[in-house]
């Protein structure tokens, strides 16, 4: 049978923030650019970004991006790459503007100018006092820019396949990526969407934890093709916990609710925090309070009947500034824990929220992997953008309002990059056959799998595992546990059946395939978190309490072919300025 | 707990039939939503689209009960039983509760739904008053989950023509955003008969909306500015 084909320019794979601000530079540079996004636009997960975006405006506190840039070398304790960083911080305020102008209707000062609030580990004049960097639309942030920049892209004519669900990379011998194997959700047919250039833009992979503040879509489908396709995953052990996700719940409490105010209370009513962070106290970065409500859980001073969540708080700030600034936070605490934040404080435990980690790339979006001589090399037309990606301006521990920050940064970045990559690829290469059908073949292999497992059972059991063996506190016994876990999970996989097997509109094949991505992903967070020693950032070994900059200050690269770990190092210099050398991490 | 959900699979059924599900384990504070999946993990048939299941994403907008809402945040304590599903009515449906939006998603296309600015930009932010910003606040929450569009009778008479409540609310939030310098060229792209003056003020919209949002004084506010153009 005929695949259908479809040939664009460039082909953006995610519809969030990272993939639309791409789209929306190379349309508006008349490059024909087809989106594929397996929901709607909107429904991507950037509509759930809550307390804002980083810039230094100095529009309530004086400020600066190479203060920005200290923050956020310090906030990823080391490991990010000061290159990327600089790039981030500098490019900052300009890209809020630019938003702004593109009608994000961000919240606003007396002046008339946007408002911006205090949020973890931001600091003014490199680790001084609290900083207001953080621009916020109340506490809806992420919609507002997620709506904005499609409906920019509306404006530009980029042409979306809604409801797409990408399967695979298509590649020739040359290492070229060619575009994408992609299904047609409500036909359930597949379709080949050739490019001369491709982004992948699919978001994180919180899905692989059970208690998450994640949406049901962020599966790690990118990561799991650019695995699939031989390309390494860097530094997956680092996933962040936020601090206050709901307590057995997951949903998200934004730092925005601490930024104004709102302090985190244990069973005595004590503000823990002082003990842990000093100066920052609540607003320390989040690796930091997370582990710190983890402690005081784990002695026995944690909040309600069984002693296993910690209170934030946020009645003193009273109701005209919660309705105004947190109405967001409100409803969810009214919708899912029927209290009432004006009055009573909100039951928070640590959640799995941000994956750090991804597919490696430079500060151009372009994805790297190491060379056959050299340190790496660009993987020719292929680009990634956003959580899925590692560039590394978050290194082992993302400061709050920086992912919006770097998904607009280098979706734009990677979109101008691609604009420069079409003027020297004019042409579509030749797509061989084999790399088609070995993409289809993964997709049949549904079809045909029989067995009594079953994809939903399986997928519970892989998140429970990963929530018990690769949580916030690892030892290597409990990681190696989790590894063996996995890799049973992922032989048995092979026996769970896919029990409907029609097309249209089948979201048991979608869900399927997820699960696929899904535990590919985790093999990789698992391995990873298993080979690195050291207690750095997000990633806490019991067993290696300390961070280890002689060994241990460099980045990770896990690849699916033989399970192998590889290492590179840090990319230590900026741009312009001089580097920020390691040095302790006090808040 | 019982449920009787609408099933139809236009590759396959002639038509729709309604299939009873019974969920026994039903936790504290568990949402229509979390019921689906669990269905779902026993029938993989069952069909229905989801994501953030927090009601920011709008993906799983369906008639519940005879009410348009998103199965994500409605508790399952406050649900009449046989718990009844539908598809969003009006719209031709795909498989079970999952419709095709297309037409809604021509009508949100149609107003134009992006600042449109005519002067040179300034390099820095176009400067907004708390008070002027606050105007948006009711319209630009709207997360497209067609529950609105797909209560009002108007739509389900000329969803060809009437633009539709949530994709005149988008029109209301670049109408009353300070920044916006297209008020002429949106007002005069909502002349006629249809696209704007089939509302009726019915109030389906606001009945039903998940965010809390007043799509019938949005299109009210669409009207006076409609007068004030004309005269």
């Amino acid at each position: 049978m005929n695949t259908a084909r479809r040939r664009f320019d460039a082909l953006v794979i995610g519809a969030g923030g990272g993939g639309l601000r791409a789209a929306q530079q190379l349309a508006q540079a008349e490059a024909e650019v087809a989106v594929v996004s397996k929901v709607f636009p909107t429904r991507s997960h950037t509509v759930a970004a809550q307390g804002g975006m980083n810039a230094a405006l100095g529009n309530v506190l004086p400020d600066n991006w190479h203060w920005h840039m200290y923050d956020t070398v310090k906030g990823s304790d080391y490991l990010g790459d000061q290159d990327a960083i600089e790039y981030m911080c500098r490019a900052a305020a300009r890209l809020v503007i630019e938003l702004e102008h593109a009608g994000v209707p961000f919240s606003r000062l007396d002046s008339g100018k946007i408002y911006q609030r205090a949020f973890g580990g931001q600091s003014q004049d490199f680790g001084g006092a609290q900083a207001a960097r953080t621009c916020p639309a109340a506490d809806r942030t992420g919609h507002a820019i997620l709506h904005a920049l499609y409906q920019q892209n509306l404006r530009a004519k980029t042409h979306f396949f809604d409801e797409y669900f990408a399967l695979d990379l298509l590649t020739d011998d040359d290492g070229y990526v060619l575009g994408a194997l992609v299904m047609d959700i409500a036909t359930g047919e597949p379709v080949v969407i050739e490019a001369k250039t491709t982004l992948i833009a699919t978001g994180g992979v919180g899905q692989i934890f059970r208690t998450n503040t994640n949406a049901m879509i962020n599966t790690g489908d990118g990561m799991a093709m650019a695995l699939r396709a031989g390309i390494p995953l860097q530094d997956m052990e680092f996933v962040q916990f936020h601090p206050t996700g709901i307590a057995g719940k997951g949903m998200l409490i934004s730092e925005a609710v601490r930024g104004e105010g709102g302090y985190l209370v244990n069973k005595d009513g004590e503000r823990f925090m002082e003990r842990y962070a000093p100066n920052a106290k609540d607003l320390a970065s989040r690796d930091v309070v997370s582990r710190a409500i983890a402690v005081e859980v784990r002695e026995g001073r944690g909040c309600g009947p069984a002693g296993n969540h910690m209170l934030l708080k946020v009645d003193h700030l009273g109701a005209d500034v919660i309705k105004k600034r947190l109405p967001g936070i409100r409803d969810i605490a009214l919708t899912f824990m029927h209290v009432d934040p004006i009055e009573t404080p909100i039951p928070v435990y640590p959640t799995a929220h941000y994956t750090m980690g991804g597919i490696p790339t430079n500060r151009y979006g372009q994805v790297v992997t190491p060379a056959r001589t050299g340190p790496e090399e660009p993987v020719p037309g292929l680009y990634a953008v956003g959580e899925c990606a590692c560039v590394s301006v978050h290194g082992a521990n993302r400061l709050g309002g920086n992912s919006l920050l770097d998904i607009v940064v280098f979706g734009r970045a990677a979109g101008n990059h691609m604009i420069d990559f079409l003027k020297d690829h004019r042409y579509h290469r030749p797509m061989p056959q084999e790399a088609l059908e070995r993409a289809q073949q993964r997709l049949a292999s549904w079809e045909n799998r029989s067995g009594d497992e079953s994809v939903a059972a399986l997928r519970l059991e892989l998140t429970t595992v990963m929530e018990q063996n690769c949580g916030v506190f690892r030892t290597e016994e409990v990681l190696q546990e989790g590894v063996d876990k996995v890799m049973a999970i992922e032989e048995r996989l092979l026996h769970a059946p896919l029990r409907d097997r029609s097309r249209v509109f089948n979201t048991a094949r979608a869900e399927a395939l997820e699960v696929e991505n899904l535990v590919d992903v985790a093999l990789a967070t698992v391995c990873s978190a298993l080979a690195r020693r050291e207690s750095r950032g997000a990633h806490s070994r019991v067993d290696y309490p300390k961070r280890d900059d002689v060994e241990w200050l460099k980045h990770s690269l896990y690849s699916k072919q033989g399970r192998r770990m590889d290492f590179k190092p840090v990319r230590m210099k900026p741009m312009t300025v001089d580097p920020f050398p390691p040095k302790e991490r006090v808040y | 707990m019982r449920f009787s959900i609408y099933r139809y699979n236009s590759e396959t059924d002639r038509e729709p039939r309604m299939q009873d599900y019974v969920l026994e384990e039903i936790e504290p504070g568990m949402m229509l939503l979390n019921a689906l999946i669990k269905l779902k993990a026993e029938d993989e048939t069952l069909t229905f689209r989801r994501s953030c299941q927090e009601g920011i994403c709008g993906s799983d907008g369906m008639n519940i009960n005879g009410r348009n809402g998103l199965a994500c945040i409605t508790p399952l304590k406050d649900l009449d039983e046989p718990v009844t599903l539908r598809p969003l009515p009006g719209l031709p449906v795909i498989r079970d509760l999952v419709v095709d939006l297309s037409q809604f998603y021509r009508q949100y296309r149609a107003v134009k739904p992006w600042l449109t600015v005519h002067d040179p930009e300034p390099e820095v932010e176009f400067l907004q008053s708390p008070a002027q910003r606050d105007r948006l606040d009711g319209l630009y929450e709207c997360i497209l989950c067609a529950c609105c569009s797909t209560s009002c009778p108007s739509f389900w008479w000329n969803p060809d023509k009437f633009l539709g409540p949530a994709a005149l609310l988008q029109s209301y939030r670049f109408l009353a955003d300070s920044r916006d310098q297209a008020t002429d060229e949106r007002l005069a792209d909502l002349e006629g008969p249809y696209k704007l003056f089939r509302c009726h003020t019915i109030m389906n919209c606001v009945q039903v909306c998940p965010k809390g949002l007043n799509p019938t004084q949005a299109i009210g506010r669409i009207k006076k500015l409609m007068v004030k153009r004309s005269v």
